[in-house]
């Protein structure tokens, strides 16, 4: 998270709007721990990462719909995941994020 | 706005000092927050005291241990009940433990402190008996004297860690304990009979440590007084000794005592 905070600040001092992404849960293999982290501003910028890279642009979109919808959400991805194929994690693990803007 | 959970989590992460996070992640109230930390009074409301009351506590240990993880609970915080789940995400480096002496009852205490969350150092000056090999579960293992090794790594230690010196030998644990005393780690203690103690006292004034900061932070012989033998009992009076130095509780069996067990 540490990494992440000068970009939040960056896109907060000009106005943006940030959702930040947070792993919650993993199961099975997964490339990251509870707590990682990823921040996304309103024009798509990105900061840190919740995987090895397999699932980032994903939550991208996923990030760029809360910010617009303002509705937080538990987003998960994975084999348990019926979009699998589409968004799937290379380790076989799934792991479950929260998503939501950073209006707190 | 200064005070938002946001700025308190920020600067306390930014002054590496431990704090932790608690966001509902599932149930009413979704996004709902509390913060808790060194220097913070819990602040925020995942929306009903009872809750909030539990999960403030919950916190507190997630933190002290430094996990992350989802806890559930009932609307009130009820315990075995999965109403509301709430993502508690601690902010902590894991607490240090230095252990200073590769003698038989280091194993021991080695993994009952990987247990209770602390990163682990063996260090010994002897190299046939500091090896990885005889201590696989330990973060690291250092062949030095004890006193050089905490003059290079001494100012990083602070209250949540803990140096325990195993070494029985005069030679060693004199300057290592004079050496531990000149850092802010929480917790000293050095093993031996009453009258190695008594002994090592006399050394260590001899050797002109102040011995006012001995008499207050020096816990020996080490350990609660748990009437155990083995190197696991042992192990585990010295981690009792170290938790309640650190909450400041005169230990005792809960069965015996009044008042609130948090």
């Amino acid at each position: 998270m540490k990494e992440i905070m000068n970009d939040i600040d960056r896109w907060r001092r000009s106005g943006h709007k940030v959702a930040l992404a947070r792993v919650v849960d993993i199961e099975g293999s997964g490339p990251r721990l509870p707590g990682a982290s990823m921040a996304v501003s309103d024009t798509g910028e990105v900061a840190g990462s919740v995987s090895g890279g397999c699932v980032e642009g994903a939550v991208v979109s996923e990030a760029l719909d809360i910010l617009s919808t303002g509705e937080r959400r538990l987003v998960t991805f994975g084999y348990s995941d019926d979009e699998a194929f589409a968004v799937g994690l290379t380790c076989g693990g799934t792991i479950h994020l929260f998503i939501e803007p950073l209006d707190w | 706005m200064a005070d938002s959970i946001y700025e308190l989590w920020r600067e306390a992460v930014n002054d590496h000092r431990p704090v932790a996070l608690a966001t509902v992640i599932e149930g009413e109230n979704l996004g709902a927050k509390l913060i808790v930390g060194d220097g913070i009074d819990s602040q925020g409301t995942l929306g009903d005291a009872d809750l909030d009351r539990v999960v403030v506590r919950d916190t507190i240990g997630e933190l002290a241990g430094g996990r992350s993880g989802i806890r559930h609970y009932g609307p009130h915080g009820e315990a075995r009940e999965d109403a509301v789940s709430v993502f508690i995400e601690s902010f902590a480096p894991p607490p240090h433990m230095l252990i200073f002496g590769a003698v038989d009852f280091t194993g021991a205490l080695v993994k009952i402190a990987k247990v209770m969350g602390y990163r682990v150092t063996v260090c010994d000056a002897r190299e046939v008996f500091a090896t990885k090999r005889r201590f696989p579960n330990a973060d690291e293992v250092v062949v030095d004297w004890p006193h050089r090794h905490l003059e290079k790594v001494g100012d990083r230690l602070g209250q949540r860690d803990a140096v325990c010196v195993l070494t029985h030998d005069h030679k060693f644990d004199v300057p290592a304990i004079q050496a531990a005393l000149a850092t802010d780690v929480g917790y000293l203690g050095a093993m031996g009979s009453r009258r190695t103690c008594a002994e090592r006292l006399e050394r260590l004034a001899q050797a002109g440590a102040d011995m006012e900061q001995v008499t207050a932070r020096l816990h020996a012989p080490i350990g609660l007084d748990l009437g155990g033998r083995t190197p696991e009992e042992t192990a585990i009076a010295i981690c009792a000794e170290v938790i309640a130095a650190r909450t400041g509780r005169v230990s005792s069996s809960l069965s015996d005592t009044t008042g609130s067990i948090h």
